[in-house]
């Protein structure tokens, strides 16, 4: 019994080995960029890294759910600019502020839930689904707004992007709350169960009589959900609606999501490494500007970061399977 | 430890020391009458009268293409038979559906379908059925509680209800689909090929297994290739022929050369006749 009870505290712990290594690399550019430039250790700085990562955070986790379940959504940026375009609209036709923001809300849910009906009914391929509707909310935006960003905004509207709670601001809690809402979500509801499941092995969850297509739809809808929070952070910090707002949006939560150790594959799922990793991702951002690295590399370095990311991760759990499962499949 | 259900001890489950007359009393927990059921011009099953019993091992057994599989996808509901019935509980189906099947107990048991690979062993075994504290939260444990107990009774050895399903052999997969099965209130476990692609020591596990689950009264139905451990487990052998039934015989009555000559049509000339209606 001892010795099985060590096996399993090894498993454990190799299932958070990405989280830890994310850990030490983050530690360890922290210490390398405070002994580079006395401006990152000051609290200024910090904040700022938390304010730019609160986006990715806010977007990224949606996204843990949609790949943890085996999907991908390629639609979040242009959703984001969409759900930013229709609170701006609402606000400008005379509506509260509470109440645009709901409706921008209202249409990230929507979208969200149209994807998931598209992948879930139709059975078509969450990548071609997501990216027709990436397209077609990117060009409702600008038909909307006729190309032309629109901007001014209530009091009430932009402290959502740079107000003032203590020392923080409105995104940084939002991220938080969120990503505590998400990580109790994921790990502790049947939802949670379920978007597992559903990346897992779809099949035996549909067998024990559990609605397939409800939850994938939910996993999408929630995943619309954040992607207009984001919509509404990227809006009130601008005080401008873009149609053009989010612009790689996708790419960047993606990438986070993946290099936080949830697997493409499904079935595998970390909010604290998608935390992590959009900490990680915001602190290289800021340390490339810091140290005055002309922004194109920037570019090129969060490409390869993610290229090496996945490449780890999929040599990792091909290594897993080929020595825990030598006589099955 | 009241949510795991049993079902109850019948009668004639005590008399099992000998055999009374054929067909045994007691009350069958499914009985199929006259089923048939054809796919365009190839008749899979022709006619099939058969009862299965609680605290019974029945084994299927027959060469491919023989209608063992056609019979068991009836039996769970996946398919609809083209004439004939099913009786279960005093009541008669023309057809079942398979949400249907798992209401009135009969639960297939899948090694790999029913079981996800990245859930732990109590996870797997509650999918769809998780106990929930405080109308959100899942209750783990309790469902871990649950889950040791109830692989205590079934005799599997895991090393720990908190083991992705991914690091478990294939016998220890079969123990936790069948402990699934139960907590679904399987009455009737279906077993297609349960010791296929298994070694020696694993596979004498599962057959021990579905061996008890006899025992505890549960009808249990096994379709197998491997007349060895056929003979190892089951209480009653019926051999598919061509979509007939040609046989359905108790263990003892018969030896494992007889059967072969069964599944092969050795004695054609005494087969085509009568030996159909070999069941009174």
């Amino acid at each position: 019994m001892e010795k099985s009870k060590d096996k399993i505290i090894k498993i454990s712990a190799k299932n958070s080995l990405p989280q830890l290594l994310l850990i030490f690399v983050l530690l360890g550019m922290a210490l390398f960029l405070s002994l580079a430039s006395p401006f990152f250790l000051t609290w200024e700085n910090l904040r700022n890294i938390l304010d730019h990562s609160s986006l990715y955070i806010i977007l990224a986790l949606g996204m843990t759910f949609v790949i943890a379940s085996g999907g991908i959504d390629l639609s979040v940026g242009a959703v984001a600019a969409l759900s930013g375009v229709c609170m701006a609209v609402a606000m400008k036709g005379g509506l509260g502020v509470g109440a645009s923001i709901l409706i921008g809300l209202a249409v990230g849910a929507a979208t969200g839930t149209l994807n998931g009906a598209v992948i879930s009914f139709l059975k078509i391929n969450p990548f071609i689904v997501t990216l027709g509707f990436m397209s077609l909310w990117r060009g409702l935006s600008l038909i909307i707004t006729g190309g032309i960003p629109i901007y001014g905004f209530p009091r009430g509207f932009t402290w959502w992007g740079s107000g003032h709670i203590g020392p923080l601001n409105p995104p940084i809690l939002l991220a938080a709350l969120l990503g505590l809402f998400a990580a109790i979500l994921l790990n502790m509801s049947r939802f949670g169960y379920y978007t597992l499941a559903l990346g897992g092995n779809e099949e035996a969850l549909r067998r024990s009589g559990v609605s397939i297509h409800l939850y994938k739809n939910l996993v999408y809808m929630l995943c619309g959900v954040t992607a207009a929070l984001g919509g509404l952070v990227v809006t009130a910090r601008l005080n401008t609606a873009e149609p053009l707002a989010g612009w790689m949006l996708e790419l960047d939560s993606i990438a986070a999501v993946v290099l936080g150790g949830t697997s493409m594959n499904g079935g595998r799922g970390s909010i604290a490494g998608t935390l992590i990793a959009c900490l990680l991702l915001g602190t290289l951002r800021n340390g490339l500007v810091i140290l005055s690295i002309p922004s194109y590399y920037q570019q090129l370095l969060i490409g390869l970061i993610i290229l090496l990311a996945v490449i780890f991760a999929e040599v990792r759990s091909r290594k897993k399977i080929s020595g825990s499962k030598p006589n099955s499949r | 430890m009241t949510t795991v259900s049993s079902p109850e001890k019948s009668s004639h489950h005590g008399e099992k020391k000998n055999p009374g007359p054929f067909p045994p009393k007691g009350l069958p927990f499914i009985r199929l009458q006259n089923i048939k059921k054809r796919f365009g011009p190839v008749i899979a099953l022709d006619g099939i009268d058969l009862a299965i019993y609680p605290g019974e091992v029945t084994a299927l057994v027959g060469d491919n293409g023989a209608g063992k599989s056609t019979l068991i996808k009836i039996i769970s509901g996946v398919l609809k038979p083209d004439e004939g019935e099913l009786s279960l509980n005093g009541k008669v189906y023309k057809h079942l559906t398979p949400s249907r099947a798992i209401e009135l107990g009969i639960s297939t048991v899948y090694q790999d379908l029913a079981l996800v690979d990245c859930l732990d062993v109590a996870s797997n075994i509650f999918l769809g059925r998780e106990p929930l504290k405080a109308a959100f939260f899942v209750d783990k444990k309790r469902m871990n509680k649950e889950s040791e107990e109830l692989l205590r009774r079934l005799n599997v050895s895991i090393p720990s209800v908190t083991t992705p399903v991914e690091f478990l052999s294939g016998g220890q997969r079969q123990g936790v689909a069948v402990a699934r099965s139960i907590k679904l209130q399987g009455r009737m476990l279906i077993f297609d090929e349960p010791t296929a692609a298994m070694g020696v020591s694993e596979s004498a596990k599962v057959l021990e297994l579905i061996r008890s689950l006899g025992d505890e009264g549960f009808a249990v139905l096994v379709i197998s290739h491997n007349l060895h451990h056929v003979f190892a487990i089951a209480d009653r052998i019926c051999v598919l022929r061509n979509g007939r039934l040609i046989k359905n015989i108790r263990k003892e009555d018969t030896d494992l050369e007889e059967v072969v000559g069964f599944i092969v049509d050795s004695n054609q000339g005494r087969s085509k006749g009568t030996e159909a209606k070999t069941r009174q």
